[in-house]
Protein backbone atom coordinates (compact mmCIF):
# COMPACT_ATOMS: atom_id res chain seq x y z
CA UNK A 1 0.00 0.00 0.00
CA UNK A 2 2.33 2.72 -1.16
CA UNK A 3 0.19 6.12 0.04
CA UNK A 4 -0.13 8.87 -3.26
CA UNK A 5 -0.55 11.09 -0.54
CA UNK A 6 0.10 13.09 2.47
CA UNK A 7 -1.73 12.28 5.78
CA UNK A 8 -3.10 15.31 5.53
CA UNK A 9 -4.65 14.45 2.23
CA UNK A 10 -6.35 10.87 3.54
CA UNK A 11 -7.24 12.87 6.66
CA UNK A 12 -9.58 15.15 4.45
CA UNK A 13 -10.25 12.07 2.38
CA UNK A 14 -11.93 10.49 5.00
CA UNK A 15 -13.79 13.94 6.30
CA UNK A 16 -15.01 13.99 2.94
CA UNK A 17 -16.23 10.47 3.35
CA UNK A 18 -18.40 11.35 6.37
CA UNK A 19 -19.76 14.54 5.11
CA UNK A 20 -21.87 12.00 2.76
CA UNK A 21 -23.91 10.59 6.47
CA UNK A 22 -26.41 12.73 7.75
CA UNK A 23 -27.08 10.04 10.93
CA UNK A 24 -25.57 8.60 13.11
CA UNK A 25 -26.62 5.05 12.17
CA UNK A 26 -25.22 5.48 8.92
CA UNK A 27 -21.59 6.63 10.49
CA UNK A 28 -21.15 3.37 12.31
CA UNK A 29 -22.82 1.49 9.72
CA UNK A 30 -19.62 2.59 7.77
CA UNK A 31 -17.36 1.97 10.65
CA UNK A 32 -18.36 -1.50 11.09
CA UNK A 33 -18.16 -2.09 7.13
CA UNK A 34 -14.61 -1.00 7.09
CA UNK A 35 -14.07 -3.43 10.35
CA UNK A 36 -15.57 -6.19 8.79
CA UNK A 37 -13.32 -5.61 5.99
CA UNK A 38 -10.35 -5.03 7.69
CA UNK A 39 -8.15 -8.28 6.90
CA UNK A 40 -7.31 -10.66 9.78
CA UNK A 41 -3.94 -10.48 11.71
CA UNK A 42 -1.83 -13.17 11.53
CA UNK A 43 -2.23 -15.79 14.82
CA UNK A 44 1.36 -14.88 15.12
CA UNK A 45 0.87 -11.64 15.62
CA UNK A 46 -2.05 -11.98 18.48
CA UNK A 47 0.37 -11.75 21.02
CA UNK A 48 0.81 -10.21 24.54
CA UNK A 49 3.53 -8.05 23.55
CA UNK A 50 1.64 -6.86 20.40
CA UNK A 51 -1.51 -6.26 22.75
CA UNK A 52 -3.23 -2.49 23.13
CA UNK A 53 -4.17 -2.50 26.49
CA UNK A 54 -8.22 -1.00 26.28
CA UNK A 55 -11.00 -1.91 29.40
CA UNK A 56 -13.16 -4.25 27.19
CA UNK A 57 -11.96 -4.60 23.88
CA UNK A 58 -8.42 -6.07 22.76
CA UNK A 59 -6.33 -4.50 19.96
CA UNK A 60 -3.21 -6.25 18.70
CA UNK A 61 -0.89 -4.04 16.25
CA UNK A 62 2.02 -3.94 15.04
CA UNK A 63 4.71 -2.39 12.71
CA UNK A 64 6.62 -3.29 9.66
CA UNK A 65 9.62 -0.91 8.51
CA UNK A 66 10.40 -0.75 5.38
CA UNK A 67 12.48 1.93 2.80
CA UNK A 68 12.06 4.10 5.79
CA UNK A 69 8.61 3.65 6.20
CA UNK A 70 5.94 2.30 8.56
CA UNK A 71 3.50 -0.25 7.34
CA UNK A 72 1.10 -1.16 9.94
CA UNK A 73 -1.08 -4.36 11.07
CA UNK A 74 -3.65 -4.00 13.65
CA UNK A 75 -6.81 -6.56 14.64
CA UNK A 76 -9.74 -6.31 17.56
CA UNK A 77 -11.82 -8.54 18.90
CA UNK A 78 -14.68 -5.74 18.40
CA UNK A 79 -16.16 -4.83 15.19
CA UNK A 80 -16.39 -0.82 15.64
CA UNK A 81 -12.95 -0.21 17.30
CA UNK A 82 -11.80 -2.72 14.04
CA UNK A 83 -13.04 -0.02 11.77
CA UNK A 84 -11.58 2.69 13.93
CA UNK A 85 -8.15 0.99 13.65
CA UNK A 86 -8.71 0.39 9.65
CA UNK A 87 -8.91 4.60 9.42
CA UNK A 88 -6.13 5.06 11.30
CA UNK A 89 -3.61 2.32 9.09
CA UNK A 90 -4.87 4.17 5.83
CA UNK A 91 -4.02 7.24 6.94
CA UNK A 92 -0.60 6.76 8.57
CA UNK A 93 0.75 3.36 7.43
CA UNK A 94 2.75 3.79 4.46
CA UNK A 95 4.38 7.16 5.57
CA UNK A 96 7.20 7.60 7.45
CA UNK A 97 8.38 7.97 11.26
CA UNK A 98 8.93 11.33 10.84
CA UNK A 99 5.79 12.35 8.99
CA UNK A 100 3.82 10.29 11.53
CA UNK A 101 5.08 12.26 14.76
CA UNK A 102 4.05 14.79 13.63
CA UNK A 103 0.23 14.03 12.04
CA UNK A 104 -2.25 15.74 14.62
CA UNK A 105 -5.30 13.17 13.29
CA UNK A 106 -7.94 16.00 13.75
CA UNK A 107 -10.16 13.47 11.08
CA UNK A 108 -11.13 11.93 14.50
CA UNK A 109 -13.01 14.76 15.54
CA UNK A 110 -14.29 15.92 12.45
CA UNK A 111 -16.30 12.57 11.68
CA UNK A 112 -17.47 13.22 15.37
CA UNK A 113 -15.34 10.08 16.81
CA UNK A 114 -14.09 11.76 19.78
CA UNK A 115 -16.58 9.86 22.40
CA UNK A 116 -13.47 7.21 21.28
CA UNK A 117 -10.79 9.31 22.10
CA UNK A 118 -12.30 9.83 25.76
CA UNK A 119 -11.37 8.01 29.09
CA UNK A 120 -14.41 6.72 29.81
CA UNK A 121 -14.79 4.96 26.28
CA UNK A 122 -11.51 3.14 27.01
CA UNK A 123 -11.74 1.24 24.11
CA UNK A 124 -8.02 1.48 23.29
CA UNK A 125 -8.88 4.29 20.11
CA UNK A 126 -6.46 6.69 22.44
CA UNK A 127 -3.68 3.90 23.26
CA UNK A 128 -3.61 2.81 20.16
CA UNK A 129 -2.50 5.88 18.17
CA UNK A 130 0.07 6.07 21.22
CA UNK A 131 1.53 3.02 20.31
CA UNK A 132 1.32 3.92 16.43
CA UNK A 133 3.50 7.02 17.62
CA UNK A 134 5.65 5.08 19.57
CA UNK A 135 6.37 2.91 16.52
CA UNK A 136 7.68 5.63 14.88
CA UNK A 137 9.52 7.16 17.45
CA UNK A 138 10.98 3.71 18.30
CA UNK A 139 11.74 3.55 14.10
CA UNK A 140 13.50 7.03 14.23
CA UNK A 141 15.74 6.47 16.91
CA UNK A 142 16.69 3.00 15.47
CA UNK A 143 17.36 4.47 11.63
CA UNK A 144 18.38 8.32 12.65
CA UNK A 145 19.21 8.11 8.77
CA UNK A 146 16.27 7.65 6.56
CA UNK A 147 14.07 9.61 8.78
CA UNK B 1 -40.18 -16.93 36.78
CA UNK B 2 -40.51 -14.55 39.06
CA UNK B 3 -43.51 -15.06 41.30
CA UNK B 4 -45.47 -12.28 43.56
CA UNK B 5 -48.01 -13.89 45.54
CA UNK B 6 -49.69 -11.05 46.30
CA UNK B 7 -49.88 -8.35 43.58
CA UNK B 8 -49.69 -4.81 44.90
CA UNK B 9 -51.66 -2.52 43.05
CA UNK B 10 -49.38 -1.15 40.70
CA UNK B 11 -47.09 1.70 40.34
CA UNK B 12 -48.19 4.76 37.99
CA UNK B 13 -44.80 4.42 35.96
CA UNK B 14 -45.67 7.69 34.41
CA UNK B 15 -46.47 9.70 37.22
CA UNK B 16 -43.11 8.57 38.74
CA UNK B 17 -41.61 9.31 35.42
CA UNK B 18 -42.16 13.13 35.75
CA UNK B 19 -40.62 13.40 38.90
CA UNK B 20 -36.71 12.70 37.58
CA UNK B 21 -36.06 15.56 35.25
CA UNK B 22 -32.82 13.63 33.84
CA UNK B 23 -36.03 10.87 31.80
CA UNK B 24 -36.65 14.15 29.68
CA UNK B 25 -33.39 14.48 28.05
CA UNK B 26 -32.57 13.44 24.69
CA UNK B 27 -29.08 11.31 23.75
CA UNK B 28 -28.06 11.22 20.15
CA UNK B 29 -31.53 12.87 19.12
CA UNK B 30 -33.39 10.34 20.49
CA UNK B 31 -35.06 10.31 24.31
CA UNK B 32 -32.94 8.76 26.91
CA UNK B 33 -33.53 5.11 27.77
CA UNK B 34 -31.56 4.32 30.97
CA UNK B 35 -31.14 0.89 31.53
CA UNK B 36 -27.65 1.27 33.98
CA UNK B 37 -29.73 1.62 37.03
CA UNK B 38 -27.58 -1.34 38.80
CA UNK B 39 -24.48 1.57 38.26
CA UNK B 40 -26.43 4.25 39.52
CA UNK B 41 -29.72 5.52 39.55
CA UNK B 42 -30.92 8.37 38.85
CA UNK B 43 -32.58 10.73 41.35
CA UNK B 44 -36.01 12.43 41.82
CA UNK B 45 -36.36 16.23 41.89
CA UNK B 46 -37.17 15.76 45.45
CA UNK B 47 -33.92 14.88 46.33
CA UNK B 48 -32.26 17.56 44.01
CA UNK B 49 -34.21 20.00 45.62
CA UNK B 50 -33.07 18.57 49.11
CA UNK B 51 -29.42 19.92 48.05
CA UNK B 52 -30.47 23.10 47.09
CA UNK B 53 -32.29 23.55 50.40
CA UNK B 54 -29.63 22.81 52.74
CA UNK B 55 -26.97 25.01 50.74
CA UNK B 56 -29.21 27.74 50.18
CA UNK B 57 -31.24 27.66 53.74
CA UNK B 58 -28.97 26.03 56.58
CA UNK B 59 -25.42 25.02 55.21
CA UNK B 60 -23.37 24.96 58.42
CA UNK B 61 -20.72 22.13 60.02
CA UNK B 62 -22.15 19.53 62.85
CA UNK B 63 -22.32 18.90 66.27
CA UNK B 64 -20.45 21.50 67.05
CA UNK B 65 -21.95 24.68 66.15
CA UNK B 66 -24.59 26.33 68.53
CA UNK B 67 -25.77 28.78 66.53
CA UNK B 68 -29.29 27.95 64.49
CA UNK B 69 -27.84 26.93 61.32
CA UNK B 70 -25.34 24.32 62.95
CA UNK B 71 -28.25 22.65 64.96
CA UNK B 72 -30.61 22.85 61.57
CA UNK B 73 -28.34 20.90 60.02
CA UNK B 74 -27.33 18.56 62.69
CA UNK B 75 -30.38 17.75 62.97
CA UNK B 76 -31.37 17.12 59.39
CA UNK B 77 -28.04 15.01 59.25
CA UNK B 78 -29.04 12.82 62.19
CA UNK B 79 -32.54 12.47 60.69
CA UNK B 80 -31.09 10.59 57.81
CA UNK B 81 -29.58 8.50 60.54
CA UNK B 82 -32.93 7.29 62.36
CA UNK B 83 -34.18 6.50 58.70
CA UNK B 84 -31.82 4.52 57.78
CA UNK B 85 -31.89 2.71 60.84
CA UNK B 86 -35.60 2.29 60.47
CA UNK B 87 -34.88 1.11 56.83
CA UNK B 88 -32.57 -1.82 57.40
CA UNK B 89 -34.61 -2.58 60.67
CA UNK B 90 -31.06 -2.13 62.89
CA UNK B 91 -31.57 -2.42 66.81
CA UNK B 92 -29.76 1.15 67.48
CA UNK B 93 -29.31 4.05 65.89
CA UNK B 94 -25.49 4.03 67.21
CA UNK B 95 -24.90 0.81 64.46
CA UNK B 96 -25.22 3.15 61.62
CA UNK B 97 -21.96 4.61 60.10
CA UNK B 98 -22.50 6.99 57.53
CA UNK B 99 -19.00 6.40 54.92
CA UNK B 100 -18.37 7.62 51.52
CA UNK B 101 -20.04 4.30 50.14
CA UNK B 102 -19.96 0.41 49.87
CA UNK B 103 -16.63 0.39 49.10
CA UNK B 104 -15.07 2.29 52.02
CA UNK B 105 -17.76 0.75 54.21
CA UNK B 106 -15.86 -3.03 53.45
CA UNK B 107 -12.48 -1.20 53.47
CA UNK B 108 -13.62 -0.44 56.71
CA UNK B 109 -14.47 -3.42 58.35
CA UNK B 110 -10.80 -4.79 56.53
CA UNK B 111 -9.05 -1.88 57.93
CA UNK B 112 -10.56 -2.41 61.94
CA UNK B 113 -11.94 -5.30 62.88
CA UNK B 114 -9.95 -6.93 60.29
CA UNK B 115 -6.59 -5.71 61.22
CA UNK B 116 -7.73 -6.49 65.30
CA UNK B 117 -9.08 -9.81 64.18
CA UNK B 118 -7.73 -12.02 61.55
CA UNK B 119 -4.17 -13.65 62.12
CA UNK B 120 -1.99 -15.70 60.34
CA UNK B 121 -3.69 -19.09 58.75
CA UNK B 122 -7.11 -17.60 59.40
CA UNK B 123 -9.66 -17.90 56.73
CA UNK B 124 -11.86 -15.43 54.95
CA UNK B 125 -14.81 -16.73 52.60
CA UNK B 126 -15.98 -14.68 49.73
CA UNK B 127 -17.91 -15.78 46.50
CA UNK B 128 -17.51 -16.16 43.14
CA UNK B 129 -19.75 -13.42 42.19
CA UNK B 130 -18.12 -10.95 44.58
CA UNK B 131 -18.16 -7.58 43.09
CA UNK B 132 -14.02 -6.12 43.06
CA UNK B 133 -14.62 -4.09 45.88
CA UNK B 134 -15.56 -7.54 48.00
CA UNK B 135 -12.50 -9.01 47.19
CA UNK B 136 -9.57 -6.57 46.91
CA UNK B 137 -9.70 -5.37 50.45
CA UNK B 138 -10.06 -9.15 51.82
CA UNK B 139 -7.00 -10.06 49.84
CA UNK B 140 -4.99 -6.84 50.88
CA UNK B 141 -6.26 -7.91 54.14
CA UNK B 142 -5.09 -11.86 53.79
CA UNK B 143 -1.23 -10.64 52.04
CA UNK B 144 -0.61 -8.32 55.18
CA UNK B 145 -1.63 -11.29 58.12
CA UNK B 146 -0.64 -14.47 56.05
CA UNK B 147 -3.71 -15.46 55.95
CA UNK B 148 -6.05 -17.83 53.38
CA UNK B 149 -9.07 -16.18 50.29
CA UNK B 150 -11.83 -18.95 49.93
CA UNK B 151 -13.84 -18.55 47.24
CA UNK B 152 -17.66 -20.02 46.93
CA UNK B 153 -17.50 -21.09 43.02
CA UNK B 154 -21.08 -20.47 41.44
CA UNK B 155 -23.45 -22.74 39.29
CA UNK B 156 -23.96 -22.15 35.93
CA UNK B 157 -26.91 -20.86 36.18
CA UNK B 158 -25.19 -18.17 38.62
CA UNK B 159 -26.15 -19.83 41.72
CA UNK B 160 -23.66 -20.32 44.93
CA UNK B 161 -22.45 -23.74 45.13
CA UNK B 162 -24.13 -24.20 48.79
CA UNK B 163 -22.83 -27.72 49.44
CA UNK B 164 -19.18 -26.26 48.48
CA UNK B 165 -19.85 -22.86 50.90
CA UNK B 166 -20.07 -25.80 53.51
CA UNK B 167 -17.25 -27.48 52.77
CA UNK B 168 -15.23 -24.32 52.64
CA UNK B 169 -16.28 -23.54 56.39
CA UNK B 170 -14.54 -24.74 59.25
CA UNK B 171 -13.00 -23.56 62.42
CA UNK B 172 -10.68 -21.39 60.74
CA UNK B 173 -13.24 -19.72 58.82
CA UNK B 174 -13.26 -16.22 60.52
CA UNK B 175 -14.90 -14.31 58.21
CA UNK B 176 -17.58 -14.42 55.17
CA UNK B 177 -18.00 -11.26 53.15
CA UNK B 178 -20.81 -12.27 50.85
CA UNK B 179 -22.82 -10.51 48.18
CA UNK B 180 -26.73 -10.40 48.82
CA UNK B 181 -28.10 -9.28 44.91
CA UNK B 182 -24.76 -9.67 42.32
CA UNK B 183 -24.10 -6.60 40.16
CA UNK B 184 -22.91 -8.54 36.87
CA UNK B 185 -25.72 -11.67 37.49
CA UNK B 186 -28.75 -10.57 39.42
CA UNK B 187 -28.68 -13.36 41.43
CA UNK B 188 -30.05 -12.95 44.88
CA UNK B 189 -28.23 -15.20 47.64
CA UNK B 190 -29.30 -17.24 50.47
CA UNK B 191 -27.97 -14.72 53.02
CA UNK B 192 -29.56 -16.10 56.20
CA UNK B 193 -28.69 -19.42 55.42
CA UNK B 194 -24.85 -18.14 54.50
CA UNK B 195 -24.86 -16.78 57.92
CA UNK B 196 -26.71 -19.24 59.77
CA UNK B 197 -23.81 -21.80 58.65
CA UNK B 198 -21.25 -19.50 59.28
CA UNK B 199 -22.56 -18.52 62.78
CA UNK B 200 -22.26 -21.94 63.99
CA UNK B 201 -18.43 -22.10 63.10
CA UNK B 202 -18.14 -19.00 65.35
CA UNK B 203 -17.70 -16.52 61.84
CA UNK B 204 -18.25 -13.21 61.56
CA UNK B 205 -20.62 -12.10 58.25
CA UNK B 206 -20.65 -9.12 56.11
CA UNK B 207 -23.56 -8.55 53.63
CA UNK B 208 -22.36 -6.69 51.04
CA UNK B 209 -25.88 -4.81 50.06
CA UNK B 210 -25.22 -2.28 47.31
CA UNK B 211 -27.15 -3.91 44.87
CA UNK B 212 -30.08 -5.72 47.17
CA UNK B 213 -31.21 -2.82 49.33
CA UNK B 214 -33.24 -0.79 46.61
CA UNK B 215 -34.66 -3.87 45.73
CA UNK B 216 -35.61 -6.11 48.67
CA UNK B 217 -36.83 -5.80 52.52
CA UNK B 218 -33.87 -5.43 54.41
CA UNK B 219 -33.98 -6.51 58.02
CA UNK B 220 -30.47 -6.83 59.12
CA UNK B 221 -31.75 -8.45 62.79
CA UNK B 222 -33.68 -11.39 61.16
CA UNK B 223 -30.72 -11.55 58.99
CA UNK B 224 -28.61 -11.90 62.20
CA UNK B 225 -25.66 -10.78 59.95
CA UNK B 226 -22.76 -8.83 62.03
CA UNK B 227 -21.79 -6.44 59.22
CA UNK B 228 -24.33 -4.70 56.20
CA UNK B 229 -22.99 -2.06 53.91
CA UNK B 230 -24.62 -0.02 51.55
CA UNK B 231 -24.62 2.69 49.39
CA UNK B 232 -27.50 5.90 48.72
CA UNK B 233 -26.63 6.58 44.98
CA UNK B 234 -28.11 3.20 43.98
CA UNK B 235 -31.18 3.90 46.27
CA UNK B 236 -32.18 7.01 44.25
CA UNK B 237 -29.78 8.98 46.87
CA UNK B 238 -26.82 11.15 46.32
CA UNK B 239 -23.56 9.65 45.32
CA UNK B 240 -20.78 9.95 48.04
CA UNK B 241 -22.90 8.52 50.98
CA UNK B 242 -22.63 4.87 52.37
CA UNK B 243 -23.43 3.30 55.12
CA UNK B 244 -21.66 0.45 57.65
CA UNK B 245 -24.25 -1.23 59.46
CA UNK B 246 -22.22 -2.99 62.84
CA UNK B 247 -23.61 -4.84 65.64
CA UNK B 248 -23.32 -2.73 68.23
CA UNK B 249 -20.88 -5.02 70.27
CA UNK B 250 -18.25 -5.45 67.65
CA UNK B 251 -18.37 -1.82 66.53
CA UNK B 252 -17.35 -0.98 70.23
CA UNK B 253 -15.04 -3.30 70.54
CA UNK B 254 -13.11 -2.55 67.49
CA UNK B 255 -10.57 0.42 66.86
CA UNK B 256 -11.02 3.82 65.08
CA UNK B 257 -11.09 3.72 61.00
CA UNK B 258 -9.48 6.83 60.56
CA UNK B 259 -8.28 9.88 63.34
CA UNK B 260 -9.42 13.83 63.34
CA UNK B 261 -11.66 15.53 64.52
CA UNK B 262 -15.36 14.41 65.37
CA UNK B 263 -14.10 10.75 66.38
CA UNK B 264 -12.37 12.11 69.67
CA UNK B 265 -13.73 12.58 72.93
CA UNK B 266 -10.62 14.04 74.42
CA UNK B 267 -7.27 14.98 73.09
CA UNK B 268 -4.06 15.90 74.29
CA UNK B 269 -0.34 14.95 73.14
CA UNK B 270 -0.03 12.29 75.36
CA UNK B 271 -3.15 10.43 74.96
CA UNK B 272 -6.44 10.97 72.80
CA UNK B 273 -9.54 8.95 74.02
CA UNK B 274 -12.41 8.18 71.22
CA UNK B 275 -15.67 9.15 71.12
CA UNK B 276 -18.87 7.00 71.07
CA UNK B 277 -20.53 5.49 68.74
CA UNK B 278 -21.48 5.96 65.73
CA UNK B 279 -18.96 9.09 66.11
CA UNK B 280 -15.75 7.06 66.65
CA UNK B 281 -16.06 5.67 63.02
CA UNK B 282 -16.62 9.39 61.75
CA UNK B 283 -13.82 11.32 61.45
CA UNK B 284 -13.61 14.93 59.81
CA UNK B 285 -16.23 16.74 58.18
CA UNK B 286 -18.95 13.87 57.04
CA UNK B 287 -21.09 14.61 53.43
CA UNK B 288 -23.20 16.72 55.11
CA UNK B 289 -25.26 17.79 52.22
CA UNK B 290 -25.52 14.30 50.33
CA UNK B 291 -26.52 12.52 53.49
CA UNK B 292 -29.57 14.87 54.13
CA UNK B 293 -30.69 14.37 50.83
CA UNK B 294 -30.38 10.67 51.54
CA UNK B 295 -33.22 10.22 53.81
CA UNK B 296 -35.39 12.28 51.18
CA UNK B 297 -34.61 9.37 48.70
CA UNK B 298 -35.15 6.81 51.41
CA UNK B 299 -38.66 8.51 52.55
CA UNK B 300 -38.93 8.89 48.56
CA UNK B 301 -39.35 5.10 48.00
CA UNK B 302 -40.96 4.39 51.37
CA UNK B 303 -43.80 6.28 49.79
CA UNK B 304 -44.15 4.59 46.44
CA UNK B 305 -43.97 1.57 48.71
CA UNK B 306 -41.15 -1.37 48.56
CA UNK B 307 -43.26 -4.52 47.06
CA UNK B 308 -44.79 -2.29 44.63
CA UNK B 309 -41.54 -1.32 43.65
CA UNK B 310 -40.09 -4.63 43.47
CA UNK B 311 -43.72 -5.99 41.53
CA UNK B 312 -42.86 -3.54 38.81
CA UNK B 313 -39.30 -4.56 38.79
CA UNK B 314 -40.19 -8.24 38.35
CA UNK B 315 -42.82 -7.19 35.61
CA UNK B 316 -40.07 -5.44 33.72
CA UNK B 317 -37.07 -8.64 34.15
CA UNK B 318 -39.70 -11.15 33.43
CA UNK B 319 -40.55 -8.98 30.30
CA UNK B 320 -37.13 -8.60 29.36
CA UNK B 321 -36.11 -12.03 29.59
CA UNK B 322 -39.11 -13.73 27.66
CA UNK B 323 -38.94 -10.53 24.49
CA UNK B 324 -34.79 -11.00 24.83
CA UNK B 325 -34.08 -14.68 24.70
CA UNK B 326 -36.01 -14.56 21.28
CA UNK B 327 -32.76 -12.95 19.78
CA UNK B 328 -31.04 -14.67 17.43
CA UNK B 329 -27.43 -15.78 19.38
CA UNK B 330 -28.41 -14.41 22.64
CA UNK B 331 -27.58 -16.03 25.73
CA UNK B 332 -28.73 -14.92 29.01
CA UNK B 333 -25.69 -15.12 32.12
CA UNK B 334 -27.05 -15.43 35.11
CA UNK B 335 -30.50 -17.34 34.95
CA UNK B 336 -30.98 -17.94 39.48
CA UNK B 337 -34.45 -18.44 40.32
CA UNK B 338 -34.23 -15.41 42.59
CA UNK B 339 -33.26 -12.38 40.73
CA UNK B 340 -33.16 -8.41 41.05
CA UNK B 341 -33.98 -6.74 37.95
CA UNK B 342 -30.56 -7.35 36.42
CA UNK B 343 -30.79 -8.83 32.85
CA UNK B 344 -26.91 -9.70 31.94
CA UNK B 345 -26.23 -11.48 27.80
CA UNK B 346 -23.83 -12.28 25.61
CA UNK B 347 -24.40 -12.13 21.98
CA UNK B 348 -22.97 -15.41 19.73
CA UNK B 349 -19.67 -13.54 17.87
CA UNK B 350 -20.65 -10.05 18.97
CA UNK B 351 -18.18 -8.02 21.18
CA UNK B 352 -20.71 -6.38 24.14
CA UNK B 353 -18.95 -3.09 23.26
CA UNK B 354 -20.04 -2.85 19.58
CA UNK B 355 -23.60 -3.29 21.41
CA UNK B 356 -23.09 -0.70 23.46
CA UNK B 357 -22.04 2.45 20.95
CA UNK B 358 -25.07 1.18 18.76
CA UNK B 359 -27.32 1.07 21.74
CA UNK B 360 -26.18 4.45 22.92
CA UNK B 361 -26.54 5.61 19.65
CA UNK B 362 -30.16 5.17 19.96
CA UNK B 363 -30.15 7.00 23.27
CA UNK B 364 -30.25 3.65 25.25
CA UNK B 365 -27.91 3.42 28.10
CA UNK B 366 -26.65 0.03 28.86
CA UNK B 367 -23.74 -1.40 30.75
CA UNK B 368 -21.09 -3.69 28.88
CA UNK B 369 -17.93 -5.09 29.82
CA UNK B 370 -17.21 -7.32 33.01
CA UNK B 371 -18.87 -4.95 35.31
CA UNK B 372 -15.74 -5.45 38.13
CA UNK B 373 -16.65 -9.01 38.23
CA UNK B 374 -13.46 -9.71 36.21
CA UNK B 375 -13.07 -13.43 38.36
CA UNK B 376 -16.57 -14.24 37.68
CA UNK B 377 -16.42 -13.50 33.80
CA UNK B 378 -13.50 -15.77 33.38
CA UNK B 379 -15.09 -18.06 35.59
CA UNK B 380 -17.87 -18.00 32.74
CA UNK B 381 -14.87 -17.74 29.53
CA UNK B 382 -16.44 -14.64 28.11
CA UNK B 383 -14.77 -11.12 28.38
CA UNK B 384 -17.80 -8.94 29.57
CA UNK B 385 -21.54 -9.18 29.17
CA UNK B 386 -24.23 -6.34 28.29
CA UNK B 387 -26.21 -5.43 31.33
CA UNK B 388 -29.68 -3.71 31.55
CA UNK B 389 -30.95 -2.92 35.14
CA UNK B 390 -34.15 -1.66 35.59
CA UNK B 391 -35.45 1.01 37.97
CA UNK B 392 -39.22 2.37 39.05
CA UNK B 393 -39.18 4.70 36.38
CA UNK B 394 -38.31 2.42 33.32
CA UNK B 395 -40.87 1.16 31.02
CA UNK B 396 -41.88 -2.36 28.73
CA UNK B 397 -42.13 0.21 26.36
CA UNK B 398 -38.85 1.19 26.46
CA UNK B 399 -37.61 -2.39 26.81
CA UNK B 400 -38.92 -2.77 23.38
CA UNK B 401 -36.90 -0.16 22.26
CA UNK B 402 -33.79 -2.23 24.00
CA UNK B 403 -34.73 -5.34 21.73
CA UNK B 404 -35.23 -3.17 18.57
CA UNK B 405 -31.93 -1.59 19.01
CA UNK B 406 -30.43 -5.09 19.78
CA UNK B 407 -32.11 -6.60 16.54
CA UNK B 408 -30.87 -3.69 14.57
CA UNK B 409 -27.35 -4.24 16.43
CA UNK B 410 -27.28 -7.64 15.56
CA UNK B 411 -28.27 -6.94 11.93
CA UNK B 412 -25.30 -4.82 11.26
CA UNK B 413 -22.49 -6.49 12.91
CA UNK B 414 -23.03 -9.69 11.48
Amino acid sequence: MEPKQTIAETEQEIIDEFALFDSWDDKYEYIIDLGKKLPPLDEQYKTDENKVRGCQSTVWLTADYRDGKIFFKAESDAMIVKGLISMLIRVLSGHTPDEILAADLGFIQKIGMTTHLAQTRSNGLLSMVKQMKNYALAFKVKNPITS
Amino acid sequence: MMETAIIPESLDVYAIRQQFPVLNRQVKGRPLIYFDNAATSQKPQIVIDALVNYYTGYNANIHRGIHTLAEEATAAFEATRDTVQQFIHAASREEIIFTRGTTESINLVAYTWGRQNIKAGDEIIISAMEHHSNIVPWQMLCEEKNAVLKVIPVTDSGELRMEEYEKLLSEKTKLVSIVHASNALGTVNPVKEIIGLAHRQGAVVLVDGAQSTVHLDIDVQELDCDFFAFSSHKLYGPTGVGVLYGKKQLLEAMPPFQGGGEMIREVTFEKTTYNDLPYKFEAGTPNIADTIAFKTALDFTARIGKDKIRAHENELLAYATDLLKQLPGLRIIGEAKEKVSVLSFVLEHIHPQDIGILLDNRGIAVRTGHHCAQALMQCYGIPGTIRASFAIYNTTEEIDELAEGLKRAIKILS
